[in-house]
């Protein structure tokens, strides 16, 4: 069925750190490695050791220029870019074949590849390019949220999160559900003012975005002096040559 | 969008052939053109050739056409689905229509009514084939009023030059006929243009800034995500030049409005053989044009995708 469910028991997802993500691209690598043998796979490769290679990934990490006017100092922000597994999926509702679905019990968003026609129409729906059609299978690709590795019993319970949250060095991206007020997911997301991506089309993307901090330009800003002065001494030799001298 | 050929053909042809069945429908059961066998023949073999041409095209750029029933199932959800079975649903009427006319050579009473059905699924196929684009909101220049009348109104067009043509070349024609081809020219002419107005001069709401929620005056892709381009980039990315554009639509003005406006004013004047080469030429100037037009809208249109890749508006 791809009428989307009323409501999802539990709303699994990512909340990504703009702040802190330095752009390594860790996250796409090992999303691929781990997916490419996972619940979707194979992602495969056009001409991948040739001049143009192109392939399906899940993650692409962006880096932008943001220039906020004259007072505020410009920014560069790395922006991964994956499947927000959204309220509003139209991703799945366009789907003719049944073969996209968004799951009751934790939300995601998947892709029964036994059903998909490759129409390519679910893409053409996704604000956000997190779908990518696989040319050598004829049927689209996406994010599972690491289905395969968060309920995977056989994995240490540390390991079962998404590929793309273990692997990140930087500590920007988090997992957990966002229908829970009290998870650690949904505390960052209050805490941090975290913003969903392009609101205003209506899809209710379940992750989250938390946009960089305030830049700390002066001093002040982190606790020290405005200006500094010169150090005299108080007492002792160098102090008498001083104030023998001041005289 | 990147306007695909498959997809190109397949609205186009479809589109005609359904706008001819649903006239032939109409006037047949009206009694506006003759239920004689061979001219209902010739009708309804080109309205469904067309139909089927097309929809069998359609199948051509899936990733895997063997499946294409599947895309009958979920029409509780998806306007592709909806379209394949109204599609399908369309040929019992059409077909019984066929049946009256050619074996009966009668399009009146129950045969009539076959003809009223055929015509008003014909139509909602149409509407379907428009509400797969005009639902999509990541495409403003789809996601908006125009986009349904557009579609409608030239496929009732385009299958009032092919019957305009056939009737003409079997001798029929009649003023109510002619007199429907021009008017369907005239609204499809000024919905299109309202249409072209519209995308000019309105956008999305969405913006760089709130596709990667951070607030800013300018922001500019930095280091690329990936070294080639990406399936995202050859589907959603394609771009013609604004200058490209402004000429076919000037191509699309001529080719699939003036011309054939002009020479359908021409043959409702006229008769014989100035008027059968007047319709055959309109006919075919507008199957040209409306390949165009096709072809811009795809073109034309933006998709919020983009805004990742250096598009600062959509």
């Amino acid at each position: 069925m791809t009428s989307l469910p009323h409501a999802t028991n539990k709303k699994l997802g990512l909340v990504i750190d703009l702040d802190t993500c330095v752009g390594c691209h860790a996250c796409a690598t090992n999303c691929k490695q781990w997916n490419t043998g996972g619940h979707m796979a194979p992602l495969t490769d056009k001409n991948p050791y040739a001049k143009d290679p192109d392939g399906v990934w899940f993650n692409r990490v962006h880096s932008f220029e943001v220039k906020r006017g004259k007072t505020n100092p410009g920014l560069t922000v790395n922006f991964p870019r994956s499947c927000l597994h959204c309220e509003n999926a139209a991703c799945v509702t366009v789907c003719p074949t049944g073969a996209s679905y968004k799951r009751v019990e934790d939300g995601i968003v998947l892709v029964n590849t036994d059903k998909c026609i490759g129409c390519k129409l679910c893409s053409w729906a996704c604000p956000y390019g997190a779908r990518e059609y696989d040319e050598n299978e004829g049927v689209m690709k996406k994010c599972t949220l690491c289905i395969d590795r968060i309920y995977n019993e056989t994995l240490e319970i540390e390991d079962r999160q998404p590929a793309c949250v273990l692997t990140c060095p930087a500590g920007a991206r988090h997992f957990g559900d966002l229908a829970d007020p009290d998870s650690d997911v949904s505390k960052l997301v209050a805490n941090r003012a975290g913003r969903p991506l392009m609101p205003e089309l209506g899809y209710k993307p379940t992750n989250s975005y938390l946009p960089p901090r305030a830049r700390r330009v002066e001093g002040t800003d982190i606790g020290a002096q405005n200006k500094l002065e010169a150090v005299s001494p108080r007492k002792g030799f160098l102090s008498w040559v001083d104030n023998m001298l001041s005289r | 969008m990147h306007p695909a050929f498959s997809v190109i053909f397949f609205t186009t042809t479809s589109g005609a052939g359904y706008g001819l069945l649903a006239l032939l429908g109409i006037f047949g059961a009206a009694g506006i053109i003759p239920s004689e066998r061979w001219f209902g023949l010739t009708g309804l073999v080109v309205a469904l050739g067309f139909i089927g041409v097309g929809l069998l095209s359609s199948t051509f750029h899936l990733g895997h056409p063997e499946r294409a029933w599947r895309a009958l199932t979920q029409w509780r959800s998806s306007w592709l689905a909806r379209e394949g079975v109204l599609a399908v649903l369309t040929f019992i009427p059409a077909g019984l229509l066929a049946v009256g006319w050619v074996f009966f050579e009668s399009t009146s009473g129950f045969w009539g009514v076959m003809g009223i059905i055929a015509a008003i699924l014909a139509w909602l196929t149409v509407i379907a084939t428009s509400m797969i684009y005009r639902s999509l909101a990541t495409i403003f220049q789809w996601a908006n009023f125009w986009t349904l009348p557009g579609y409608l109104m030239l496929s009732i067009m385009t299958g009032a030059l092919m019957l305009g043509t056939i009737v003409m070349v079997f001798g029929h024609g009649n003023r109510v006929i002619q007199g429907t081809v021009i008017l369907s020219i005239a609204i499809a002419w000024v919905l299109k243009y309202v249409y072209w107005q519209y995308i000019a001069t309105h956008k999305s709401l969405a913006t760089p800034s709130s596709a990667i929620a951070v607030d800013g005056a300018e922001i500019t892709p930095l280091d690329p995500p990936h070294n080639s381009a990406n399936y995202l980039m050859k589907e959603m990315g394609f771009s013609v030049a604004r200058k490209h554009a402004e000429k076919l639509r000037l191509i699309s003005h001529v080719t699939l409005f003036a011309l054939p406006l002009l020479l359908s004013v021409l043959v409702y004047f006229t008769s014989g053989p100035v008027a059968i080469i007047a319709s055959v030429v309109a006919m075919l100037s507008s199957w040209l044009g409306v390949a165009v037009e096709r072809w811009l809208f795809f073109a034309e249109a933006k998709h919020t995708v983009t805004l990742y890749y250096g598009a600062q508006s959509v």
